[in-house]
């Protein structure tokens, strides 16, 4: 059999964190009690109507802005039509012909590898309620609530091929949506959800049927849900059967996914134009503006970090994920005063572990760029040990101030340690056989050479008259 | 008697305090209670009237700058929401709907002193002509009750006529102000698309859908249109931003367009020969006549059809039996219950729209129908702006006929077609008055159908109050 190569594409659904609902003035928050965030336009009460939410159109464009997409002045709502209990107005308006973002494409870095996947639009739309079981009531319960929270749906090019690629693309989107503040993205609380397009193929050959998984409820799940998928697709093709179009559930706790739609029972949504609202229209000037709101996304960031200062791509990702680390990074390496690598290590170290403990930011404590580089400095050239550079980094995020003061006030530079120093003059005297001989043969200035290669070492912070009388008790010692 | 006289003329007297908002109220009340079983113009009574009609005669009292219809009944079609007031669409799905909430025009309305009477029958879900669709039975023709009101907006059109109402609000979508207006023998004026908001009216077609007023003559029509004719921000689709405040003061030098096509042979001699002889009485006020064309209206019907049955596909989705209205009973799944909820309370007629506008819109056959229904209606624009041009407003029949007799089985396609006069403006978004031109040989009365151009409704409403003074027939 030939080589089989899978083809994913994402359909991501992410909850918008506006003030309001997105075609009526209700409060969008989540977690309040059954149906009180309602009113008759999300409840589609008859004779009611939609006005749109401009802050929406903006969100969508700053994700169309990260993703590098065309972004349309002038797009369309339309209605999306189906029934379920939990759609009143048994029409979702969304967008189909024209979306607010066309064409673009995200840069992740998987295994060390940057790659390119393309993306095919990003529209707005309302998200529906919810239905609830519950076991002390015979029958079906609604929550209106969620209906017309603002939504995007970030729909991929079929680019990713495997279920670790498709990942860590989500992990980047989810990064960049923190990063260009538009949603909260909890997993938990369903503010980004996905559907799973996966096509199992033979290698070289055009895409095969796809099937959809649905009720994609996390990451880790959506990487389960697609390894199944190409499982059963590939075990289909080696028996010698078909792939058939399909939407399937999946079933995160069982592991399995089964049909929930054949091709024959695909739905025909019958899209029109939204004739209750106009034309989405926005101008040049504000799509620049949003334009000049997004900063340097993590995506970069990581590739920057693995491909120009060599970090690996847990580390890249841990620092770039988080903006609060990543802008501490960021500012440490353009002040130039210490190696990448030992910033690197203390905010991986150091940083990560003060954020979990507190569940603190960086810009919430005193700590400064600057401090921090003046604390890497002090442990490359050994002023500080690695013990010293904990207590200095704790002073720092507490009470802030400067690193040399903490060192010198906690009595922490290793000059004055005799334990330091004496490895120092062990060391000269090792290196320098000749002075040692000079000296001991009577050349006494033979020993103001060796103390100078001894504060040479100590990168001049040894103190010279310390070293001085420990030469020359070894120096005895060894006579 | 009080209920006979027009909206002006009221006015005038509660402002002189001639007559008190609680006397009119009862003698249009009485008026109304006395016909109801007669015409079947109503489906409900508001029970607040009274209050609304005490309290109007509290403002006049007071004086000052009372707004015109303080204290004026008014009868409201019952596909437009009064807040805790029943509104059913004539529909077995909403027979004990009770909106929370107040339609804009009606917040305007009683912002305005307006005393609102009842709610007024019409076809279920306004789709009809004859307002016999609907479960609370026909509306009939005050002047003949063997023949209908016309539709849909049967009720408020045989209430206004009758003295049932002073003045009343319909919707027009595809002609269901201006046709019944005609058959009962009151002006009727359909606004251009995005005069008047729209929310609170229920949805049939959105992008035809608009309030009309009715009145017993162009100044009435005017006056009630006046009240309701503000920008809303609650509809995107109501703009106030291209009206032009431009009106004429005779017909000299009026340029009125007749377009051939809509005095064809379907068109009864009756008619005809009504509204031709109100082309000849423009003529001798010195209006300038032109034959026109409008190559594209015999597809008009059928685009309006797609159109309209389309949007009613989607707005009527919602009447599921979940949250409000009609649920069927034994139900074993949510789903089940949609679809029985939905069989049992609809009726035959909306089923129909419903049927045609999923099948227009579904997947392989919306290109040749939907999409080119929309695409016929732009080119359609572009004929009336052409038109409009060189004319200031075209002139035709409302309806080919002068009445629908009740009870008597009509081929659909032949009902359907007969919306040719209405359904052309309907779909340019154009303004368009409906006003008594004549008398039919069995003695209906004939209205005569202008079309302004877009925006320019006071203009059209100009037109048609100089050739209500210069002799057609003027009521009040």
């Amino acid at each position: 059999m030939a080589e089989l190569e899978c083809s994913i594409g994402l359909e991501i659904h992410v909850e918008l964190k506006t003030a309001s609902k997105i075609f009526c003035s209700c409060k969008n928050e989540f977690g309040a009690l059954p149906n009180t965030n309602v009113c008759p336009i999300c409840l589609g009460l008859p004779g009611t109507l939609p006005v749109l939410n401009s802050r929406v159109c903006d969100f969508a464009v700053k994700m169309g802005h990260a993703l590098g997409c065309r972004i349309n002045n002038v797009s369309r709502m339309e209605r999306k039509n189906y029934f379920y209990p939990d759609l009143p107005k048994a029409y979702q308006i969304s967008q189909s012909e024209i979306p607010i973002c066309g064409n673009g494409s995200l840069d992740i870095i998987v295994d060390g590898e940057v790659k390119r996947v393309g993306i095919d639009r990003i529209h707005i739309e309302e998200d529906a309620g919810k239905l609830i079981h519950d076991d002390g009531f015979d029958g079906t319960l609604c929550d209106y609530n969620r209906c017309g929270v603002p939504l995007i749906e970030i729909v991929t090019d079929p680019d990713l091929h495997s279920s670790r690629e498709a990942y860590v693309f989500l992990e980047t989107v989810r990064s960049i949506l923190r990063y260009i503040d538009i949603s909260d993205c909890k997993m938990q609380e369903g503010s980004i959800r996905c559907d799973v397009n996966v096509s199992v193929h033979e290698k070289g050959t055009p895409l095969g049927e796809r099937c959809e998984l649905k009720n994609v409820n996390s990451f880790s799940g959506a990487v389960r849900g697609i390894e199944y998928e190409i499982k059963r697709q590939t075990d289909i093709i080696a028996s010698g059967g078909l792939v058939e179009r399909e939407t399937r559930r999946w079933d995160d706790k069982k592991g399995v996914s089964t049909i929930m739609r054949s091709k024959e029972e695909l739905q025909d949504y019958r899209f029109f134009p939204e004739p209750d609202l106009g034309a989405v229209v926005i101008s040049s000037e504000r799509v620049e503006e949003l334009r000049s709101e997004i900063p340097e996304l993590p995506n970069r960031k990581m590739i920057r970090y693995v491909k120009e200062h060599g970090m690996n791509c847990d580390e890249a990702f841990v620092i770039a994920d988080s903006p609060d680390k990543a802008a501490l990074y960021d500012d440490c390496i353009s002040l130039g005063r210490c190696r990448p690598r030992s910033v690197a290590n203390r905010i991986l170290g150091e940083v990560t572990k003060f954020m979990n403990d507190t569940g603190r930011s960086i810009a919430d404590t005193p700590l400064t760029a600057q401090a921090l580089c003046e604390l890497c400095e002090a442990a490359e050239n050994g002023i500080i040990s690695s013990t010293g550079a904990k207590r200095v980094f704790a002073e720092l995020v507490s009470s802030g101030g400067n690193t040399a003061d903490i060192i010198e006030r906690l009595g922490l530079a290793q000059n004055s340690d005799e334990e330091f120093l004496s490895d120092i003059a062990d060391k000269v005297i090792t290196d320098n056989e000749k002075s040692v001989r000079d000296y001991q043969n009577g050349k006494s200035n033979a020993l103001g050479y060796l103390v100078g290669q001894s504060m040479k070492l100590s990168k001049g912070k040894a103190d010279p008259a310390k070293l001085r009388s420990i030469l020359e008790n070894k120096l005895k010692k060894e006579n | 008697m009080l209920y006979e006289r027009s909206a002006f003329e009221l006015a005038e007297l509660l402002r002189n305090r001639k007559c008190s908002a609680v006397e009119l109220l009862d003698s249009v009340k009485k008026r109304a209670v006395e016909l109801q079983p007669s015409l079947n113009a109503y489906i409900s009574f508001n029970d607040n009237a009274a209050k609304a009609a005490e309290e109007a005669d509290r403002r006049l009292a007071q004086g000052g700058d009372v707004p015109v219809l303080c204290g004026i009944p008014v009868a409201v079609k019952d596909n437009i929401s009064v807040k805790g007031l029943r509104t059913t669409c004539a529909s077995k799905m909403l027979e004990n709907y009770v909106p929370p909430y107040s339609a804009s025009a009606v917040e305007l309305l009683e912002a305005a002193g307006a005393v609102i009477i009842g709610k007024t029958n019409m076809d279920e879900f306004a789709m009809g002509s004859a307002s016999d669709t609907g479960i609370f039975g026909a509306v009939k023709n005050p002047v003949n009750t063997s023949y209908s009101a016309g539709g849909s907006s049967g009720g408020s059109a045989a209430a206004v006529a009758g003295g049932a109402a002073t003045l009343a609000l319909g919707s027009d979508t595809g002609g269901s102000v201006r046709q019944p207006a005609s058959f009962c023998g009151v002006a009727g004026f359909c606004p251009s698309y995005g005069a008047v908001s729209r929310y609170g009216l229920i949805a049939f077609a959105s992008s035809l859908d608009r309030i009309g007023t009715i009145g017993k003559n162009i100044r009435d029509v005017q006056l009630l249109h006046n009240i309701i004719n503000v920008t809303d921000p609650r509809d995107v689709t109501n703009n106030h931003n291209f009206f032009s405040e431009h009106s004429f003061h005779s017909l000299k030098g009026v340029r009125i367009g007749i377009p051939e096509e809509l005095f064809g042979d379907m068109v009864s001699d009756d008619v005809k020969t009504a509204v031709i002889g109100a082309v000849k009485l423009m003529e001798s006020e010195g209006a300038v006549i032109h034959d026109i064309s409008l190559p594209s209206l015999s597809s008009a019907v059928k685009a309006y059809y797609v159109i309209s049955s389309a949007e009613a596909s989607s707005n009527l989705a919602r009447y599921d039996g979940v949250r409000y209205g009609f649920r069927a009973e034994g139900c074993s799944s949510p789903m089940e219950m949609i679809r029985k909820s939905r069989t049992e309370g609809f009726g035959d007629e909306v089923k129909r729209r419903i049927l045609l506008g999923t099948f227009v819109l579904s997947e392989g056959c919306s290109d040749s129908y939907y999409k080119r229904a929309a695409l016929f209606r732009q080119r359609l624009c572009r004929e009336f702006d052409e038109i409009f041009r060189s004319c200031d407003a075209v002139v035709s029949p409302v309806y080919p006929e002068a009445g629908i007799k009740l009870g008597k089985g009509k081929r659909l396609a032949d009902i359907y077609s007969a919306d040719i006069c209405t359904v052309p403006s309907s779909l340019a978004g154009l303004p368009a008055v409906s006003i008594p031109c004549g008398t039919a040989s069995d003695g209906l009365p004939i209205g005569l159908q202008l079309i302004g151009r877009r925006y320019g409704d006071n203009e059209l409403l100009s037109i048609a109050y100089c050739y209500e003074v210069a002799g057609g027939v003027y009521h009040g």
